[in-house]
């Protein structure tokens, strides 16, 4: 499943992110491959906001579509 | 911009070592560089805005070195995927030694950077800032383990109460090349050797990270080791933090739970609209009536203005060539000094002062994550909600802040958008005092017209110019309380560099018009685009002068209506037009000299036509 389906509230790890670019700008985040992930809030058609610990970030709806997670549990 | 090398751009002394302060966006990097230097810059809150480089002397005790503090931009690695980026990647390679700050509620983030200076080779000293946030969330970190791990010294802050700096400030020669994940099982020896060969191993890293821009400079190419390279420092940070940190407390702050609220669109709408309010208040009716009758008709217009021709005239005939040019209608001295400080300087420090508040708090990426699903419709992200905000305050100032979007395509749709339905400040008060004596019938033909338009171009744009807009990808920080101190230098040094920038624009705005207005070209251009008014949009022909002079300022075009009798329907269509067909010349300069002359063209001439267009559309419907 892709980043854009997960629930609100849903635990998840990240499985692959497609574009290059974007991977990397991730990995400074601290979002690596088996980074635990929380997802904290959709915006209805927008972005995602996942957070992990202190850290939040958002993510627009396209990029997020575009990102292959698994759930945890 | 020229890569690599800042000393073009900065004045260095020989002989002094280049201290540089470097982190990710909002850690504190300006609170030490104030305190390093006690020179005054901007201390801001939303991801990046540093964007200057900022430099001073600095004298540690007991030191006989001379040493010079740069601050940087806040980035969250070194390398080139925008400005801030190419920015802070060029000072830090011109360092001996970087004070990292890292924001102890965010190690994770942080230390990635951490990790990549100390890859870099280059002396690191870390100042582990934001204690009083790390205590209060319950967070427990080990600082000698964390110091032991990194191989570089670290010192506890908390830079809002001063605690800690005056240690840094005098440890800076402690710093040291830490531990880096570079072994012989992992690249050591292509690190090695590169370093050799470029005689930088800063450098050699960014080639091997791919950095396009270093290796051209070295003339080499980017190697491919980028991903497997921030995968292993990703991994050893990870294991780092897991290590350094013992305990991990919940959250649950009555800030973050603001900042949650922010973001539901339940509760984020209705608060964001109460901020448009709040700004209206402050902006639409504090500064642009208040203020400005203060600044622009009390000041300028009844006392500087009669005194500057008082002084000129007398030496040049007021009706001659060059009388005109300094002190005429349009001259250099009278109405581009009165504009550009009693009207526009005002309205711009307004309305940087709110944007200050909204960055320093942590609001404004909270506000970009909850437009951004209606921007992209627009092909724009919540990022351009920045330049959008700020054009209601002034189309030229707006349009210089679209640097900050991310790909050309998205800075051509905000700059058009801006140009076309974006009323200025300038220009609002007129339109509002036209519009409501006629009732809320034609407000609201008015602003759907506009706002229709509005959302049109920017869907047409998106769908016709060529290539992809950027997604949002940003960072939420914890909301904060604004610092008063921050925000005002904050809003004194974007207000500064908007009259250096803008000024000079104005001044050959007044002096284009000045000479085809004493050439004749003013009525000759008038006199052509009557067929257009009396035909097409059905008004008396006289409206065309007020188009015309709606170029030269905004508001004039619209307070000329005043002088006209038209009916309800005329009224309202002259306005869409207005409001739609001029950015003012200062404005258009800008977009010029923002994007090519190919670009500008076809903005200015976009614009003119859907003004005509719609104002056509609107004369024949009502
Ligand atoms: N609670 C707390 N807040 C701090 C501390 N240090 C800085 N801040 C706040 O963090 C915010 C960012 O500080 P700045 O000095 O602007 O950070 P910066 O790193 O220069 O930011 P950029 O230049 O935008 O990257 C401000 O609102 C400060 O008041 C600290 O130790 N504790
Ligand atoms: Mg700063």
């Amino acid at each position: 499943m892709t980043l854009a389906e997960v629930q609100k509230g849903q635990k998840f790890i990240i499985s692959d992110i497609s574009d290059d670019n974007i991977r990397v700008q991730a990995l400074r985040f601290g979002i690596s491959e088996d980074a635990g992930l929380f997802c904290e809030e959709k915006i209805p058609g927008g972005p995602v906001i996942i957070k992990r610990q202190y850290q939040e970030i958002a993510i627009g709806r396209n990029l997020a579509k575009n990102i292959k997670v698994e759930l945890s549990q | 911009m020229e890569c690599c090398d800042i000393s073009h751009q900065i004045d260095i002394p020989s002989g002094s070592q280049k201290i540089v302060l470097a982190g990710n966006p909002n850690v504190g990097k300006s609170i030490f560089f104030n305190k390093f230097t006690g020179i005054y810059v901007a201390v801001s809150n939303y991801p990046g805005t540093t964007l200057d480089i900022s430099s001073g002397m600095f004298n540690p005790e007991n030191k006989d070195n001379d040493y010079v503090v740069l601050d940087t931009p806040g980035v969250y690695g070194v390398s080139s995927f925008n400005d801030e980026e190419a920015v802070a990647r060029d000072v830090i390679l011109a360092a001996d030694a970087v004070v990292n700050i890292v924001d102890a509620v965010h190690l994770e983030r942080d230390l990635f950077l951490t990790q990549q200076i100390i890859d870099m080779g280059i002396p690191v000293i870390v100042a582990l800032n934001m204690m009083d946030e790390a205590e209060r969330n319950g967070l427990k970190i080990d600082i000698d383990e964390l110091s032991s791990e990194l191989g570089v010294p670290v010192i506890t802050t908390t830079a809002i109460k001063g605690e800690g700096l005056e240690e840094v400030k005098n440890s800076v020669d402690k710093s040291k090349v830490g531990n880096t994940i570079f072994n012989s099982d992992f690249l050591k020896e292509e690190l090695d050797s590169l370093a050799e060969k470029i005689n930088s191993r800063a450098e050699a890293l960014l080639i091997m990270e791919g950095d396009p821009n270093v290796a051209e400079k070295n003339n080499r190419q980017a190697l491919p080791h980028r991903e497997k390279i921030y995968k292993k420092r990703r991994h050893r940070i990870n294991n780092i933090i897991d290590s350094v940190i013992s305990e991990n407390g919940e959250n649950s702050s009555l800030g973050s739970k603001i900042g949650h609220l922010m973001l539901k669109p339940l509760t984020g709408i209705p608060m964001l609209l109460a901020t448009l309010y709040l700004l209206y208040e402050l902006v639409g009716v504090f500064v642009a009536q208040t203020v400005v009758g203060i600044t622009e008709e009390t000041f300028f217009l009844e006392i500087y203005e009669p005194f500057i021709r008082g002084i000129v005239t007398p030496i040049i005939p007021i009706e001659s060539f060059f009388g005109q040019l300094f002190v005429g209608e349009f001259g250099l001295f009278t109405m581009t000094v009165t504009y550009t400080f009693g009207l526009l300087l005002p309205l711009v420090a307004g309305f940087y002062f709110f944007l200050a508040i909204l960055e320093d708090s942590g609001y404004m990426p909270r506000i970009a994550a909850l437009v951004d699903r209606l921007l992209t419709s627009i092909g724009l992200n919540g990022r351009a909600i920045i330049p959008m905000l700020l054009g209601f305050g002034c189309v030229t100032m707006a349009t210089i802040t679209t640097r900050l979007l991310g790909s050309k395509r998205e800075r051509i749709i905000a700059t058009f958008l801006l140009g076309l339905a974006i009323p200025c400040s300038a220009q609002l008060g007129v339109i509002a005092g036209l519009i409501a004596p006629l009732g809320f019938e034609y407000f609201a033909i008015y602003v759907l017209t506009i706002f229709v338009v509005y959302v049109l171009a920017g869907t047409i744009l998106n769908k016709v110019l060529p290539g992809k807009s950027t997604d949002l990808l940003i960072d939420i920080p914890p909301l904060r309380m604004p610092r008063l101190s921050n925000v005002l230098q904050k809003t004194y040094m974007k207000s500064k560099s908007f009259i250096k920038e803008a000024g000079p624009i104005f001044a050959i705005g007044a002096l284009i018009i000045t000479v085809m207005q004493e050439t004749g070209m003013l009525t000759a251009i008038q006199n052509s685009l009557i067929p257009l008014t009396v035909g097409w949009l059905q008004l008396p022909k006289e409206t065309a002068t007020v188009f015309i002079m709606g170029i030269i300022r905004r508001d004039f075009g619209a307070a000329g209506l005043n002088s006209l009798s038209l009916t309800a329907i005329q009224t309202t269509v002259s306005l869409v037009v207005i409001t739609l067909f001029v950015p003012c010349i200062a404005a258009m300069m800008t977009m010029f000299r923002e994007r090519n002359w190919k670009e500008a063209l076809f903005i200015w001439f976009g614009s003119w036509f859907t003004a005509f267009g719609v104002g056509g559309i609107l004369a024949y419907l009502l």
